[in-house]
């Protein structure tokens, strides 16, 4: 990693918790609906980076918001279960080949972005659900908060991927 | 690395999931705790009218309250054991508030010199609020009613038949609160005014819950599950007192004497059977 990957990188970890804190954990639309975008972190790490620093920096990414957020270690769970799947992810998405293009998130095709995005924010906010629902009985409100929660996240994820692309 | 990783948090999830154990991850701390009282001291401003309206609601009810003791006599006999149970209230200001998880919890920031603990109560001017949960010197988490490993005992006001106070998870509604497990026999009303119990040593009897909303009859036939309308919006809660309980440590040695390391779990549970026996 470059000096000023490394920079950005510490920028959007700090920005990223910041913004998930103070802003996204009491958006509560319909009264309970937040949305978990800090995870792009994650998602955008470069895609030639080491794996065991992502999944740390994952740890560390879900116990800030841990921490802030009185939930034991429910979101640095899910962070580096997230984190360990990327690689799979990133295959499932973007072919094979991925490893070898220095391919960016905001230059993929769009369909193939569409893919890893959802299927990385699903499988983080079932994970994220059902550990702090924690409960079977109430399966029904953990897939109800996944959905909802998802479609929201997802749709945010999106925007910022947009937002931020830059053109060159 | 990932399992390791995943170990710890998996350890710490389960570690929030039981009641007050040693817990690690919570925003008492000084880092988290700083904060969120900068973001509270920015985001005070927008809701200063309605502060001083609530302000000057509870004000008003404290002058009705005095102005009334000073010219009844009776009334103060009347409740005299409540009078004379030392309880000392704190202030503090909520700095941090959720309601739409299954466990929420609120950060306090307290006065510094003020000695709070673990386990103590906490109340709005309207209401209950929650537990504390873990302290440092200048903030305080809290374990807020609307949590599901929260069990608070109640009663109707106007008998002496009690229940818990819980939170269904499954409505994740912020307003309402389930009361369980009041017998059979209980004189329940839609309307009625549930308040604390004082049996358990963290709040004082005869703090306002909410009103009855609907009730029915539980599976097995023999208890009510009250739904409870509660009296504290507990989306928008800005200044609330911490009560101390002066009389814990004596009230603690005489129910359980002897092994000390029981007495917070058994404090938690309301102490359930032997006083449920006694009232029936």
């Amino acid at each position: 990693m470059q000096n000023s990957d490394l920079l950005i990188n510490i920028g959007r970890f700090l920005v990223l918790v910041v913004v998930q804190i103070l802003l996204f954990n009491h958006i509560n639309f319909l009264g309970y609906v937040n949305p978990y975008p800090y995870i792009i972190f994650i998602l955008v790490f470069p895609f030639t980076g080491n794996k065991s620093l992502l999944i740390f920096l994952g740890f560390l990414l879900g116990l800030s918001v841990d921490i802030f957020s009185d939930s034991g270690g429910v979101h640095a769970a899910a962070c580096v279960f997230l984190a360990y799947i990327r690689p799979l992810l990133l295959k499932f998405s973007f072919g094979v080949s991925y490893e070898f293009n220095t391919i960016k998130l905001s230059k993929a095709d769009f369909g193939a972005r569409i893919t890893y995005v959802s299927v990385a924010v699903v499988l983080h906010h079932l994970a994220l659900f059902s550990l702090e629902i924690f409960n079977i009985s109430h399966i029904l409100l953990v897939l109800k908060s996944t959905l909802f929660s998802s479609i929201f996240t997802i749709v945010l994820l999106l925007c910022i991927t947009l937002l931020f692309s830059r053109k060159n | 690395m990932f399992l390791f990783l995943f170990v710890i948090s998996l350890g710490l999830t389960v570690n929030s999931h039981s009641y007050h154990k040693n817990k690690y991850v919570t925003s008492a701390n000084f880092f988290s705790g700083t904060i969120y009282n900068w973001k509270s001291n920015v985001t005070d401003y927008f809701s200063l009218r309605e502060q001083n309206d609530a302000l000057a609601d509870e004000n008003m009810r404290l002058r009705t309250l005095l102005r009334s003791t000073q010219d009844t006599i009776i009334f103060e006999t009347l409740d005299s054991t409540v009078l004379t149970t030392p309880y000392t209230y704190y202030p503090a200001k909520v700095i941090n508030n959720s309601y739409a998880k299954t466990k929420n919890y609120l950060t306090l920031r307290k006065r510094a010199e003020d000695a709070i603990e673990t386990d103590m109560g906490v109340i709005s001017s309207k209401g209950i609020v929650g537990i504390i949960n873990k302290v440092s010197r200048k903030y305080a988490s809290v374990q807020s009613i609307l949590n599901t490993n929260s069990k608070i005992n109640a009663k109707l006001k106007n008998s002496f038949h009690f229940g818990s106070l819980v939170w269904d998870p499954e409505t994740k509604n912020p307003n309402e609160a389930k009361l369980v497990d009041i017998p059979r026999q209980a004189p329940v009303v839609v309307g009625d005014t549930i308040v604390t119990d004082g049996k358990s040593t963290i709040f004082p009897r005869g703090i306002l819950v909410g009103t009855i909303k609907e009730f029915e009859l539980s599976n097995n036939q023999d208890y009510y599950d009250v739904t409870i309308t509660l009296f504290n919006d507990m989306t928008s809660l800005h200044h609330v007192y911490i009560i101390e309980n002066n009389e814990k440590e004596a009230i603690k040695q005489i129910e359980n004497p002897g092994d000390a390391s029981v007495l917070e779990i058994q404090q938690s549970n309301n102490q359930e059977t032997p006083q449920a026996n006694a009232e029936q």
